[in-house]
């Protein structure tokens, strides 16, 4: 950590970033970033989920501390404590979830984030002001429970440029916005820009970037892969860029046979009970026996809740919404749906698919207490837990699916990512289902692991049942899939042979290309 | 030098049950020392508080008595705290209790049979439960917090039957005392030998021990700990958070309630406006310190009640106020959540590193 070097920065750099690097334990969630920020100019920092955009921005902000590595605002090494810290430096940062009190108006939440100087007695009119100016209207008095998601946005920056920051930090601004929304805040971050101030712009919608960015820094697995022009780029090369362009010789499997539709998706609509949660609109999509179809994306689209609405944690009025195996089941529970010989598996491992706190025994009753495949059942009423048949689950499956554990019965969240995801995979699998949906099979997981998983499921398939796979990993489609459908903002594309598309097709569907204009957008937010 | 709280990585199991027997030293220790600010000779004070009362059959049948609602209701709140469905007006839901089964004494006096004991303590339960439900059916419909409502309708409850004792079922032989007639025969509850211990000690442990069972041998009991574990889990495992809610409420309810009856047939023998020391408070106090565990709940009954009991002694021999008792109580209540952080989270000192950068 030397922090010797005087450097000879252009006037025009606002802030500089030098090898900056953030470790979690073993794990580096930040290797070594480079990033350099000049005034007026919008820098778009574009990765995947869990490719260490967060940490980078949190550093800048002072959120979090870099474990090595130097930040040099205005070309002066400084460390920045916190937050607040930061703000008074002239670092704002408008987060992609908002805390705001819904029961307070708008001039009251934005008092109650300013430092006390700020907090004089014409805020009210200052905040109408500035709103105006900016293209930001806002009214100081009304209730933010009253205002849409894109006015609370608002509320956010202005809160904001109230400080007036130099460089001004936007995570993901656009998710939560409608079209007009977001083009009415890309006119306003292009203004401040004019006026000398620099943007940090996270996004992965890349034709928004192409539009609004200067320069852009490309993260994957914590490091800088690509710094750029965004205008010289299109938006599949961009998309190279962030999901990998070390494209793997894909293997084709045998030739399979596609039978019968196991499992269907008629026009499934769903609204999301939750402001920042995504709307599904019109969803088709079937899937035979024998084949395994993925569904591509970038995470926040919709994956979550579309898990949710097959796997009937969420069920659906319409009983045509869900149909497995020639039965309608909008309106069944999860436990209804896995009595039809279909199981699942969600993404987050610990806490949903599994309870960190049990035992692996436990675990397996988690979602296995409503079927018995034939078997001896695991409970019976009121007489009690079956212990022994769920030893026996255990064992089978730890041998079977290599689950590695201190003791045969440890508790799930002393296990290991990969060897926890082999485990409730292996669970499911276990079951030998004829329909499996399963998010994001190898999320986290190290090589050995995933691939022993992604040859079951192939081995699955293969067997005669219909598999639906959710990832954001575009090697994993590609090394599983028999067709491949995009699902952007709730929206899903249509499925086509896996053989047939290319990541730059996917890459454009991921940003939108498939997408119908709908008026119903914005109504998720209420 | 500064003294930080590192999370571990696995919950310590020592912790677990060294906790409770820590906030108990504590609590002894910091008795002490509210004992002697008080003038008082801190060993002899904190003697008669916790060690007289087992001294002698007369004090250990009281503390027994006053065991038998804290663990009744302890239980039924262990399993509620475990789904983290926070019942806090078991207070108010005793009362319910007590008013509902008491219309047999009062309005059918004549009836003397098991079965007019039985109907007793069916409504009793059936009273709590139902005051239960209306926190449990605001939480569901309206999201409203469980912890106001189900509070606030204890001061609803404790008037209720304060307007009751001196309005319309006021006793009109009983010289305008605010009292119920005293209960008689098959509608008070059977004693053992010529003490005052009674059928209800019973009753608190066999709840106990099926409740352990359900919880950790039943579908039911994993379900609660699922729920109160791993909300999002117990989706994926198909179980039902609005059932949850409904189950936790009815079944702590109906035993608070079931508490409440057995004290006004039992101890009391007729309805009077006070009718509990705040058993239905306590409770969650027994609940926590019997690590929300139905046999844990046992023992920490006893313990509390015990404290009840060295609060009478404290008063008698040493002439300090009986809200020692609640200030005890307060004071383990308050020691048990500090400890329990330490379960999760060790502590360390930390050497600041010198000289400025």
């Amino acid at each position: 950590m030397s922090s010797t070097s005087s450097v000879e920065n252009s006037p025009q750099v606002l802030l500089e970033v030098r090898a900056l690097t953030k470790k979690f334990g073993d794990f580096a969630a930040n290797q070594s970033i480079d990033l350099v920020l000049e005034a007026g100019k919008t820098h778009a920092l574009l990765g995947e989920n869990g490719a260490g955009k967060s940490t980078l921005v949190k550093m800048i902000y002072g959120a979090l501390q870099p474990t090595a590595g130097s930040i040099i605002w205005q070309g002066q090494e400084l460390k920045i404590d916190n937050p607040a810290a930061a703000r008074e430096l002239g670092i704002g940062m408008v987060f992609q979830h908002f805390s705001l009190f819904e029961a307070l108006t708008v001039a009251e939440n934005i008092s109650l984030a300013l430092p006390p100087q700020l907090r004089t007695h014409d805020l009210e009119e200052r905040i109408a002001t500035l709103s105006k100016d900016y293209g930001l209207p806002l009214n100081p008095h009304a209730l933010v429970a009253d205002l849409s998601v894109g006015e609370r946005q608002r509320i956010e920056i202005v809160r904001c440029l109230l400080q007036e920051p130099r460089l001004l930090i936007m995570d993901e601004p656009t998710a939560v916005l409608t079209p007009q929304e977001a083009d009415a805040l890309f006119a306003t971050l292009n203004r401040l820009t004019q006026e000398g101030c620099a943007v940090l712009y996270i996004s992965h919608r890349l034709e928004e970037v192409k539009q609004l960015c200067h320069d852009a820094t490309i993260l994957r697995h914590g490091e800088v892969v690509a710094q750029l022009d965004p205008q010289e780029e299109t938006a599949s090369t961009l998309a190279q860029h962030m999901v990998g362009s070390s494209v793997h010789e894909v293997r084709r499997h045998d030739s399979h046979e596609a039978g019968e539709v196991l499992l269907q998706l008629l026009n499934l609509k769903q609204a999301s009970d939750t402001p920042f949660g995504v709307d599904l609109i019109d969803i088709n999509l079937q899937v035979r026996s024998g084949e395994i179809v993925a569904i591509a994306g970038v995470a926040g689209n919709g994956q979550g809740e579309l898990f949710a609405a097959i796997s009937g944690e969420q069920t659906n009025k319409d009983f045509d919404a869900v149909i497995i195996q020639d039965v309608s089941c909008g309106q069944l529970g999860i436990n209804g749906r896995r009595q039809l010989d279909t199981a699942f598996v969600p993404e987050e491992r610990n806490g949903h698919g599994a309870v960190g706190d049990f035992s692996l025994t436990e675990n397996i009753l988690l979602s296995r207490h409503a079927v018995t495949d034939g078997d001896v059942p695991v409970h019976k009423g009121w007489a009690g837990i079956n212990q022994a048949e769920l030893s026996r689950i255990n064992s089978h499956v730890a041998q079977t699916y290599d689950v590695r554990s201190a003791s045969v019965d440890a508790e799930a969240g002393s296990l290991s990512g990969g060897n926890l995801q082999k485990f409730v995979v292996g669970r499911e699998l276990d079951r030998q289902p004829k329909v499996l949906v399963i998010n994001q099979p190898t999320w986290g997981v190290d090589a050995g692991a995933a691939a022993l998983i992604r040859q079951a499921l192939i081995d699955l398939s293969r067997q005669g049942s219909a598999i639906l796979v959710i990832s954001q990993d575009l090697d994993e489609i590609f090394e599983l899939a028999d067709r491949i459908a995009v699902i952007s903002r709730g929206q899903l594309s249509e499925a086509h042979a896996a053989s047939e598309m290319t990541r730059e097709e996917i890459g454009l569907l991921m940003s939108g290309a498939h997408e119908k204009p709908t008026n119903t957008a914005s109504e998720g937010g209420h | 030098m500064q003294l930080i709280l590192e999370k571990r990585a696995q919950a310590s199991r020592l912790m677990h049950f060294a906790s409770p027997l820590l906030a108990i030293t504590l609590t002894v220790l910091l008795g002490g020392v509210v004992f002697a600010a008080m003038g008082q000779p801190p060993l002899t004070a904190l003697y008669i508080y916790f060690i007289d009362p087992l001294t002698n059959l007369w004090s250990i049948e009281e503390v027994l008595v006053k065991a038998a609602p804290l663990v009744l209701i302890g239980v039924g709140l262990s399993v509620t705290f475990r789904a983290n469905v926070w019942n806090i007006g078991a207070e108010g839901q005793l009362t319910a209790g007590a008013i509902l089964g008491a219309i047999i004494p009062i309005f059918f006096a004549e009836w003397q049979s098991p079965l007019a004991f039985v109907a007793m303590l069916a409504l009793g339960m059936l009273g709590g439960a139902l005051l239960a439900a209306i926190p449990a059916f605001l939480k569901i419909r309206f999201g409203v917090n469980e912890i106001l409502t189900s509070l606030m309708l204890v001061y609803i409850a404790q008037l209720l039957l304060d307007w009751l004792v001196r309005g319309p079922w006021k006793d009109p032989h009983g010289y305008n005392f605010p009292k119920s007639v005293a209960f008689d025969g098959w509608h008070l509850i059977p004693m053992f030998g010529d003490g005052r211990v009674h059928l209800g000690l019973i009753i608190a442990l066999v709840t106990a021990l099926i409740l352990y069972w359900v919880m950790h041998r039943t579908i039911k009991g994993f379900e609660v700990r699922v729920i109160g574990n791993a909300p999002r889990a117990g989706a994926f495992a198909g179980f039902s958070q609005t059932k949850m809610v409904w189950f936790c409420f009815l079944l702590s309810g109906g035993l608070a309630g079931l508490a409440g009856i057995i004290e006004v047939a039992g101890p009391i023998g007729q309805l009077q406006p006070n009718i509990s020391p705040n058993y239905g408070f306590t409770a969650i106090i027994v609940a926590f310190l019997g690590r929300l565990n139905p046999i844990g709940v046992i023992f920490a009954g006893l313990l509390l009640a015990i404290s009840y009991i060295g609060g009478e002694g404290v008063q008698i021999e040493l002439g300090i106020s009986d809200k020692t008792a609640q200030v005890f109580q307060g004071m383990l209540l308050f020691f048990i959540l500090m400890c329990d952080t330490l379960i999760h989270y060790r502590v360390r000192l930390l050497k600041a590193k010198g000289g400025a950068q």
